[in-house]
């Protein structure tokens, strides 16, 4: 018969308490493990035009840094209006006998641009990194070898366009001006470009003004390619120069990924014209875990969801939503796991959140961290140490978040997560779907039926079930309500760069 | 004596009902002789915004009919219409007795029908064309499908009054979407006939919701109305430019046709699945493949 003593243990264990937990504090640091292969980053820049490095007619430079330690990297060109035009007079230029060039010898390039991109790999995650702040482990496995990929998966499309829509084939629309963010700088570029050139358009393209060194690096690819002068050309600028590149007469579609602000800026810009769009904006995704979840996979799947690339991602699974019964026990393994992440230098391959992308995108976050703060929040952080040099801020847990608060509402992108918590299915899913975005949802459950229901009813593009942040060439993403319109990749993604005829 | 004939009241058809203005405005339209014809409702925003709520009403239910059930009843329309199809025509005539637009109209009428009977039939067809399994490199079960918009606004031809009209309502219901149309301004008419005519029909009240007014006076509100996820329109210049500018305040997605480049109604690319694309979203879901 047991004793009282162990009755009362054995509760506590039924009633969910997490066992006991390890705490090492600061007794042991990892050693340093910091990649070191060459980024083989020039000092200066120009703009990628007609398939030349070009000058900038506007005569001006403008510093990229690396968001770790505030240290220059190069010098970049800053394309103004005139630089603009020209590259939209190459593409013109190259337009048509890009899209008369067969399928098949369309395919061959983008098939090339992939291996290539393949072989540099190591080199160019360096240089992401390097340029944006992300752990080198992201950009290593994930942004350079998916970019790659979407060359691969697009370049076997080139010459099958009469299979795309049913009853129909694809006609390239002509120059294609394209606007691109800085949380996955080269990945962006891929989903831009791959289905534009597989389809037979010409593009110009801007990076984003912090991150424009793997575009820029990526035009030498291009040109080992061979592919032709004008096809793709890269300008480099901030908003001005987007802005130019969105305006231009030259332009039959306008893509564009950022924020929702800028997303409807654009659309004021463009009503009244005949330019084509698609917008990828931003979100602010639901990950909504049941009690029935595998709690310990769902807690790595919430890290990821928030903490990947530093919450720097549209798609981010910012708000969680947890059923009441396990909340307590959610939020507490959630603290522990928090606690092991290690923050600092991105180009230390144990890193598991790098440098926020720049200092605005701190500042930022900082002040919606203190407006949750202020609205009642309860805000919990690790003690870990910061680099004193560099942009970072630290895995950030609000608990005790009601649906009216900044950070329920607002896109933060950024390490923080927002924990709500459901009672029933369908409060679940009116939490979930109480947000003007649509881009993203996560749900955490061992029903099968369930999953398929959530999935149905979530107001969102992408759904993920028991994962979260999963991304495929093959796979169309993209957002409903005010996080855009438009696919990118998959079957879908293509017709957004085509008329069907 | 001869008998003073019995003239109709015309109301537009919203929420399954019949109505006049909240306003209590009306414009009168005249028959083809020029002479008085009746007084047509000069619906407001705020008879959009009504409209648009009872959409939202009967969004849900609607979306989640079975395809069959919601092709069939898309068919049973048809034949509702066919059925009735002379009184279309002279709808559309207005009592013209020129033979020329006595054919015209009934053409116009039997093309109509036809397309409805076109867009029934894709209801249970088209997710097998639009959508697909994605062979994502992880294992994952990973597909993308269509959903409805949910309330669409629909801003139909002025010239085709009848074809015009139905060819932007069928492709929008019948993937799940319901709608809010303003009807042409230049003949209103067709649109009352057909209120009465979906009436009769299996439609649930509030799938189709009709209005009569002035597009000047309608189209700012199609334009902002955040419920409107959509709206697809045959529109001059200036109206495109309102309907863009407004869609940008929620990120609408709009379509337009150019009212300026006399569209051809009858045209094979208005019998096309891309016309449903129009109003779906595609959802990709992933779901995890293990034990």
């Amino acid at each position: 018969m047991p004793t009282p003593k162990a009755k009362k243990q054995k509760n506590m264990r039924s009633s969910g308490r997490t066992a006991p937990e390890l705490i090492f504090g600061n007794l042991w640091n990892f050693d340093p493990a910091p990649e070191t292969a060459d980024p083989k980053v020039k000092a200066t820049y120009d703009l990628f035009i007609d398939g030349k490095w070009t000058q900038a007619k506007s005569k001006k430079r403008f510093d990229s840094i690396n968001p770790a330690n505030e240290k220059k990297i190069a010098e970049i060109a800053l394309a103004g209006p005139l630089d603009v035009n020209l590259a939209y007079l190459a593409a013109g230029r190259a337009q048509k006998s890009w899209a008369r060039t067969p399928g098949k010898e369309r395919a061959k390039y983008l098939y090339r641009i992939a291996r290539l991109l393949q072989d540099r790999a190591r080199e160019f995650a360096v240089a992401e990194t390097l340029d944006g702040g992300k752990p080198i482990k992201e950009s290593r496995d994930f942004d350079i070898p998916m970019a790659a990929a979407h060359f691969f998966y697009h370049a076997g499309w080139a010459d099958k366009l009469q299979y795309v829509a049913a009853g129909k084939t694809l006609e390239p629309l002509g120059v294609v001006g394209q606007v691109i963010p800085w949380n996955f700088p080269l990945l962006m570029l891929a989903w831009k470009l791959a289905p534009a050139l597989a389809t037979g358009n010409c593009v110009v393209i801007k990076p984003a003004e912090t991150t424009s060194i793997t575009a820029l690096k990526f035009a030498e690819i291009l040109q080992d390619a061979g592919l032709p002068p004008g096809v793709v050309n890269i300008v480099t600028g901030a908003g001005e120069t987007g802005s130019a590149v969105i305006a231009h007469s030259l332009a039959a579609k306008v893509a564009f990924t950022g924020s929702t602000e800028v997303g409807k800026k654009i659309m004021r810009s463009l009503a009244g014209t005949d330019k084509k769009m698609t917008l990828e904006l931003g979100g602010k995704a639901a990950n909504i875990i049941f009690e029935d979840a595998s709690l310990d996979q769902a807690v790595e799947g919430i890290v990821n969801g928030i903490f990947f690339n530093q919450g720097h991602v549209c798609c981010a699974g910012s708000r969680l939503l947890v059923q009441e019964s396990v909340a307590e026990l959610v939020i507490s393994k959630l603290r522990t796991r928090i606690r092991m992440l290690k923050v600092g230098d991105p180009m230390d391959k144990n890193t598991d959140i790098g440098a926020i992308n720049s200092l605005s995108q701190l500042t930022k976050i900082k002040r919606l961290v203190a407006s949750g703060i202020k609205e009642g929040a309860k805000l919990y952080q690790p003690e870990c140490v910061l680099p004193k040099q560099g942009y970072y801020f630290r895995p950030t847990l609000f608990t005790g978040v009601t649906q009216s608060h900044r950070v329920a509402r607002e896109e933060i992108f950024g390490p923080v997560l927002s924990v709500l918590t459901f009672r029933t299915v369908d409060e679940a899913i009116e939490k979930a779907n109480n947000t003007v975005y649509g881009l993203s949802a996560g749900v955490w459950t061992d029903k099968g039926a369930r999953i398929l229901k959530m999935a149905a009813e979530l107001k969102a593009g992408v759904v993920w079930a028991n994962t979260f942040n999963k991304f495929d060439p093959s796979s169309p993403f993209g957002g409903y309500k005010e996080s855009g319109f438009g696919r990118e990749g998959g079957r879908q993604g293509l017709l957004d760069y085509a008329n069907l005829v | 004596m001869k008998r003073l004939l019995i003239t109709k009241t015309p109301k537009v058809y919203v929420g399954g009902a019949f109505i006049r203005s909240e306003s209590g405005r009306v414009f009168a339209m005249k028959d083809a002789d020029g002479n008085f014809f009746a007084n047509i409702p000069q619906c407001t925003r705020k008879d959009l915004r009504n409209a648009v709520e009872t959409a939202a009403k009967a969004g849900p239910s609607w979306a989640k009919r079975t395809p069959y059930n919601r092709g069939q009843i898309i068919y049973r329309l048809a034949e509702m219409i066919e059925a009735r199809s002379l009184e279309l025509a002279e709808a559309i005539t207005l009592g013209s007795t020129k033979k020329s637009l006595v054919t015209a109209a009934r053409n116009e009428v039997a093309a109509s029908v036809d397309r409805l009977v076109y867009y029934a039939g894709w209801a249970d067809k088209l997710e097998q064309v639009l959508g697909n399994v994605n062979p994502v490199a992880a294992p994952y079960f990973n597909f993308t499908m269509t959903e409805p918009m949910g309330i669409v606004g629909l801003i139909a031809s002025q010239e085709a009054s009848l074809l015009g009209l139905i060819s932007l309502i069928a492709p929008a219901i019948v993937a799940g979407n319901t709608v809010v149309a303003s009807a042409s301004e230049l003949n209103p008419y067709p649109a009352v006939v057909l209120g009465e005519m979906l009436a009769t029909s299996d439609l649930p009240g509030g799938v189709v919701n009709l209005l009569t007014g002035f597009h000047r006076e309608l189209v700012p509100t199609f334009a902002t109305h955040a419920h409107l996820r959509a709206v697809i329109a045959e529109a001059t210049a200036d109206e495109r430019k309102t309907l863009a500018l407004g869609a940008a305040e929620t990120v609408k997605r709009i379509h337009t046709f150019k009212a300026e480049d006399n569209i051809n109604w009858y045209s094979d690319s208005f019998e096309s699945v891309y016309r449903i694309q129009d109003t779906l979203e595609y959802k990709t879901v992933w779901h995890p493949i293990g034990a």
